[in-house]
């Protein structure tokens, strides 16, 4: 095992820094109008034909959608191990909120429909809302814990993660005014992506209030973005490292030393093309939101992918270096200098990731074209496996 | 490390990948049989074998959402409740667990919408061949998981790195061709084609003996006797194999579940029954068959299979070992590049023991402190629990051997008796539905509660590698999963049995007004041939 010495392990970083991005955001587009059409469901549908055009429209793809949040996590763990360990049982009750609202999602998109009564099915929309809203608005919370950085520290004889504080606490802690904030970008940002895709799919009523929610989603989405970029240049502050900058060295946070102060939006002095995120998100949600209004189908739903791409990226740039800050142990910070897989793990992943990230999207985008086309209620009566 | 919070971490492991075991065998099997039946419409054109595909094809539906939304759990659950491990071995652990879903889990799931949906809008060839897609991602999902999971069997290709204090890949193909693994694998889905074989023929007798739908019942006992016939054999001679592994691989945990206390000159006896005393070092009340476990262990008559008490010895010298390699780790981490070369040297040399110095953590912070009684603690630590193992494989191995004769004896009726089945046999097909889960579940417990006190054998202890949670974290979400997990239970059982008491529909698709509509596309004596009687 040579090869992966050709490149760097400095520039597997970056990629890899880059592919996180691409799996957040693939997640973001895909599983993203999934969770929006989810927690529309109780509102776009009133009647239960309408509601299981609703489902339907989803119903063949949210499982392939879904798989980008799994890789997610696999990607996470095996490309960045020490932001696998320390996020996920530092946030542990809210992952557990998570998964338990994703695992309602599929359960409900497939068992719904299965039995005639009307209570059980306004249950499971219910489920439905829940499995979309949920795990939105704590995508966007999470983001605004990281941003403010997280308190836990990395011992020195093992380092090993600590997480600091007790259960309950910690779940509240994470519900701070700016996360919050940034949960209703994320949320709101995501139901106008469900309505766009809504827009696409489906024709009349349903059509219609999707696309009047979304106008409203839409406009929300863009006030609390630039509300939390106001909050994140004054009233937040930013993470620098100090001294020499070790870009190819052993995985070991402790190694570097970090502090808490400045500002955040340092980086855009530093770098200023990164401006391009933040402009893309407003102009692609401004586009959205027209695009909603004059009841445009298509293209509607690219602006709202390219507003979304645009938010994800500016948090990622924004931050570099930084992955998962530390209130309160700075130096334990995880940087993407310090906290990725060995140079082996990372080149071997690169290969893989190189074979089949492109069959993956030449497959998926196969079988939207075979289901292209609006859902309609003659569709739902002819064929028996329909949700 | 807070007292039972080890403890609550593994039961709630154990418990939300038990139970999501529930779900997968199924898949993997029933996606195979679903291609088979498929493929046998698309050879024949015969409509009873597409309404076959559509009827076993929604019971799969059912299952297969479970089995994906507790797999969310799985992914996850590492970085939630297992910290340490993810930070210690995810080098290596994370390359498969991000493979499975690259290559594997995401043509499984994409395919698997079309597969439901795809009935009207594709040829039918092509909805067959989603339909194999689906079956192979699902059973390359599995593979990608037994690698990580025979990576914690059988650390190959991996060494510590004690800059990044954590393990690190050294070869992938070593890690990818894991004897253990490859084992494993085929062990694995072949237990999961017999559940499903089970499944088929236990539900298809149930409507034999009601009389209802005869036609599909024969047919898909049929299919399920000669793919479970194949399936048990393979079973059975995959787990021999894995047996074989462990005699150098995991020489402890195949001392514990043959309850060999002792080493025996070769070739040793296989214990057929007994009860293993931990305490008096012996198994009490044992029928032995001579030779035989020296034979299935090493194939040889002259290898010895080292005993438990002998292991424990071993142990006791690793451990000591260990905290050489610990002494000169905590030397590097201090002076880092300005290590004496000698130091590296020591390291290098006891690095391969560092884990057995971890397993002293549990009762000194600093293993160098250990007294000679603590270490032979630590030492008789590495024996897992003995009775449980031996009772839950002698309970696998039965119950797999029972697959085989009940696949023969409805394989021999269904090819040379014109798929006449006796009442008696039929009954018993419906009675032992439930055994082939009850048989994957205790094979589980006897991989991973064998592997017990690693996580990953010889390397990290399981006791460090739990995340730094509180009690009341665990608390609510193990009650959390323990209410959720019942009801999603209670509802996929519901469903499960109000959809074959339904029975196979002749949907809107299979009407003559809709065969005459898609004739063209159809091939045409599809819509030609009568319907099977």
């Amino acid at each position: 095992m040579i090869l992966h010495e050709f490149m760097t392990f400095e520039v597997l970083r970056v990629i890899w820094w880059l592919l996180l991005g691409v799996l957040l955001i693939g997640f973001a587009l895909t599983d993203g109008f999934d969770m929006g059409v989810g927690a529309l469901l109780p509102f776009v549908g009133k009647t239960d034909t309408e509601r299981r055009i609703v489902i339907n429209t989803i119903g063949p793809v949210w499982e392939g959608n879904q798989v980008w949040f799994i890789l997610g996590g696999g990607a996470i763990f095996a490309a960045w191990p020490p932001l696998y360990a320390v996020s996920f049982s530092g946030f542990y009750l809210a992952m557990f909120l998570v998964l338990a609202a994703l695992i309602l999602r599929p359960v409900g998109f497939k068992y719904r429909s299965k039995r005639e009564g009307a209570a059980w099915r306004r249950n499971w929309d219910w489920a439905l809302f829940v499995g979309g809203a949920v795990p939105a608005l704590i995508f966007g919370v999470a983001v605004g814990n990281v941003l403010q950085g997280v308190p836990f520290h990395i011992t020195p004889d093992l380092l090993m993660p600590r997480y600091d504080g007790n259960a309950i606490m910690k779940l509240l802690l994470l519900l701070n005014p700016f996360a919050l904030l940034a949960g209703v970008v994320s949320l709101s940002m995501l139901l106008m992506h469900g309505a766009a895709w809504l827009g696409l799919k489906t024709e009349g009523a349903v059509q219609q209030r999707a696309q009047k929610i979304g106008t409203v989603a839409g406009i929300v989405a863009a006030v609390a973005y630039a509300l939390a970029g106001v909050w994140l240049a004054f009233g937040i502050k930013g993470y620098q490292i100090v001294g020499e900058v070790v870009k190819d060295g052993p995985s070991n946070p402790l190694l570097s030393e970090v502090t808490h102060g400045g500002s955040w939006m340092q980086a855009y002095s530093d770098r200023p093309w990164i401006v391009i995120a933040p402009v893309l998100a407003f102009f692609g949600i401004g586009m959205a939101v027209l695009g909603l209004r004059k009841g445009k189908e298509v293209s509607t739903l690219l602006w709202s992918k390219l507003g979304i791409t645009g938010i994800i990226s500016s948090v990622g740039l924004t931050m570099f270096p930084f992955i998962l800050p530390s209130t309160v142990d700075p130096n334990s910070s995880l940087t993407v200098w310090d906290s990725s897989s060995s140079h082996l793990t990372l080149f071997v992943m690169l290969i893989c990731a190189i074979i089949f990230v492109p069959i993956i999207l030449a497959y998926t985008a196969w079988v939207y074209k075979v289901l292209w086309g609006k859902v309609t209620e003659e569709e739902l009566e002819t064929n028996a496996q329909s949700y | 490390m807070e007292f039972g919070l080890v403890e609550l971490s593994r039961l709630q492991f154990a418990m939300t990948a038990m139970y999501h075991f529930l779900f997968v065998p199924l898949t993997l099997g029933l996606s195979i049989i679903v291609a088979i039946m498929e493929t046998v419409y698309v050879m024949t054109g015969r409509p009873i074998w597409r309404q076959m595909t559509k009827f076993w094809a929604t019971l799969f539906g059912i299952n297969f959402v479970l089995g994906v939304a507790t797999g969310i759990t799985m992914e996850f659950q590492f970085g939630m409740n297992w910290s340490y491990y993810s930070h210690y071995v995810g080098d290596i652990f994370g390359a498969p667990l991000a493979i499975e879903g690259l290559m594997a889990f995401f043509m499984e799931a994409t395919f698997v919408g079309l597969m439901f949906f795809g009935w009207d809008k594709m040829s039918k060839v092509a909805h067959m061949i989603v339909t194999w897609l689906v079956a192979i991602g699902s059973n390359f999902s599995a593979l990608w998981i037994l690698i990580a999971n025979g990576w914690m069997q059988n650390p190959v290709g991996a060494e510590f790195n004690p800059d990044s204090m954590r393990m690190e890949m050294t070869n992938f193909f070593d890690v990818v061709f894991n004897e253990v693994a490859q084992a494993k694998f085929v062990h694995t889905v072949s237990a999961g084609y017999v559940t499903a074989s089970v499944f088929v023929l236990g539900v298809s007798s149930w409507y034999l003996l009601k009389g209802r739908h005869t036609e599909l019942a024969r047919r898909s006992i049929a299919i399920a006797a000669a793919f479970g016939l194949a399936s048990a054999f393979s079973v059975v001679i995959l787990g021999d194999e894995s047996g074989y592994n462990a005699t150098h691989t995991q020489k402890m945990k195949l001392a514990a579940i043959e309850g060999m206390w002792e080493t025996q000159e070769a070739p040793a006896s296989f214990t057929l029954v007994g009860i293993p005393d931990r305490e008096a070092r012996e198994t009490h009340y044992a029928i032995h068959i001579p030779y035989a476990m020296g034979l299935i262990g090493t194939r040889s008559l002259t290898d010895q299979i080292p005993g438990v008490d002998q292991l424990v010895a071993e142990a006791n010298e690793k451990i000591r070992s260990g905290i050489i390699a610990y002494d000169a780790l905590m030397t590097i981490r201090e002076q880092r590049d300005a290590t004496p070369a000698e130091v590296r040297a020591t390291f290098e040399e006891h690095s391969a023991d560092l884990g057995f110095a971890m397993l002293l953590k549990r009762y000194v912070d600093d293993p160098r402190q250990a007294t000679d009684e603590q270490i032979a603690m630590a030492a008789d630590d590495t024996v897992p629990g003995v009775g449980p193992l031996f009772w839950a494989f002698r309970l696998m191995v039965a119950l797999g051997f029972s697959f085989i004769a009940v696949m023969l004896y409805f394989f021999y009726r269904a090819s040379f008796r014109g798929m006449k089945f006796p009442r008696w046999a039929l009954r018993l097909g419906v009675i032992i539905i439930p055994t082939p889960w009850i048989a994957a579940e205790l094979g589980w417990f006897v991989a991973e509660f064998g592997r017990q006190p690693w996580t990953v054998d010889g390397v990290l202890p399981t006791a460090l590698s739990a995340s730094h949670l509180s009690i009341t974290d665990l608390l609510i979400t193990l009650a959390g999963f323990v209410i959720f997990y019942t009801v999603l239970f209670i509802i996929e059982m519901g469903l499960m049995i109000k959809y074959i008491k339904k029975g196979p529909y002749i949907d809107v698709a299979e009407t003559d007004e809709w065969m005459k509509r898609h004739e063209a596309r159809l091939s045409a004596d599809d819509a030609t041939l009568k319907p099977a009687e």
